[in-house]
């Protein structure tokens, strides 16, 4: 269950920032190529938070679907999961969407 | 009803809000595992400078990781420092096998934790001060999806699979897998009571990560363990 970590390490930096501030809504970019399930993550934000000037917050989720560009023919291609590969039969793909894991803002007052 | 902050004053020419703006939005756009990144660049720093070269080895729990770095310690006596940090949830059984091979050890128990992270590993090594030149040997919990996330500041992802485990384990976990730097396959000298395809596993881990070497070994007798030695200190 790393999502407890990760949700942790949220909390964490959220509470830094606010200074104290009551933190009404975080909002964080998930990608579909991480091993994070963004329903884990809800679970453990209740969690985590309780106690903190996070407790109550809202949690919002951008999701991010998975895209590979292939470097053999140059396509944009939709990745499910960690098999990289092509229409083509390429498998040097770059992968351009899919592995964010990020805080994007938060709202606090 | 004011429409603007619902105060409750008729609605109509502007009128003052003494609570102000309700909310504030403060940007952030940084990497949610940011600390442990940059712990694990510590790490990685402070390693760097005694010339330790730190192999963080996963595998489920079983894989055989125990076994493997007790006779890879043995193989080192003499030839090169060594020293390892145990993880494993609870009991210091795993820290007091590997004492027993007269390697320097720690043991860190992460109790509900499923994973060591880079905070862990700079504790553990305040503590355990390794040699300058030495092979640090993390041993992370077993788990095969949890410790892929955390860099640790290690040189290198070591994953490890066992012909008992099915060959398919490299697409049902393929986080674990496009992590690694090199896979071992152990217990080969089990391959004549399970079915299990050397090959076709090596193939599935290419699928998932296309440069990634795989070792085929046997930590209890010894088969292919010099790849190993070599992977791990070329000559």
């Amino acid at each position: 269950m790393h999502e407890f970590a990760i949700t942790q390490s949220v909390v964490d930096a959220a509470c830094e920032r606010a200074a104290g501030r009551r933190v009404r809504s975080v909002r964080v970019r998930v990608g579909a190529l991480t091993a994070v399930v963004p329903e884990a993550m809800r679970f453990c934000f209740d969690l985590v938070s309780e106690g903190t000037s996070l407790e109550g917050a809202r949690l919002d989720i951008d999701q991010r679907p998975g895209i590979g560009l292939c470097r053999t023919c140059g396509r944009t291609v939709s990745l499910d999961d960690h098999v990289l590969l092509c229409h083509c039969g390429s498998a040097d793909l770059a992968v351009v969407s899919g592995r964010e894991l990020e805080i994007v803002s938060m709202e606090v007052g | 009803m004011c429409v603007t902050c619902g105060c409750g004053r008729p609605d109509g020419p502007a009128h003052h809000h003494p609570h102000g703006p309700l909310t504030e939005t403060i940007t952030l756009e940084q990497r949610i595992l940011a600390k442990n990144d940059h712990l694990a660049g510590h790490n990685r720093a402070w390693l760097a400078e005694r010339r330790i070269t730190a192999l963080n080895l996963m595998s489920s729990p079983g894989s055989g990781k125990t076994t493997l770095l007790e006779r890879t310690l043995r193989h080192f006596r003499g030839r090169r420092p060594v020293a390892v940090v145990e993880g494993d949830q609870e009991t210091t059984l795993d820290a007091d096998r590997i004492r027993r091979t007269g390697s320097p050890v720690i043991q860190v128990n992460t109790g509900a934790g499923c994973h060591l992270d880079a905070g862990m590993l700079h504790d553990a090594l305040s503590t355990l001060d390794p040699p300058a030149g030495a092979v640090l040997f993390v041993e992370n919990v077993g788990n095969l999806v949890c410790p892929a996330m955390f860099d640790l500041g290690e040189a290198a992802k070591v994953v490890i699979i066992s012909v008992t485990e099915g060959t398919d384990k490299p697409l049902k976990y393929p986080h674990m897998f496009a992590a690694a730097d090199l896979v071992l396959i152990n217990k080969i000298d089990l391959l004549p009571y399970v079915d299990f395809d050397t090959d076709r596993c090596a193939e599935y881990a290419r699928a998932v990560n296309p440069t990634v070497r795989t070792l085929p070994v046997s930590a209890t007798g010894g088969a292919g363990m010099d790849g190993w030695y070599d992977w791990i200190a070329p000559a």
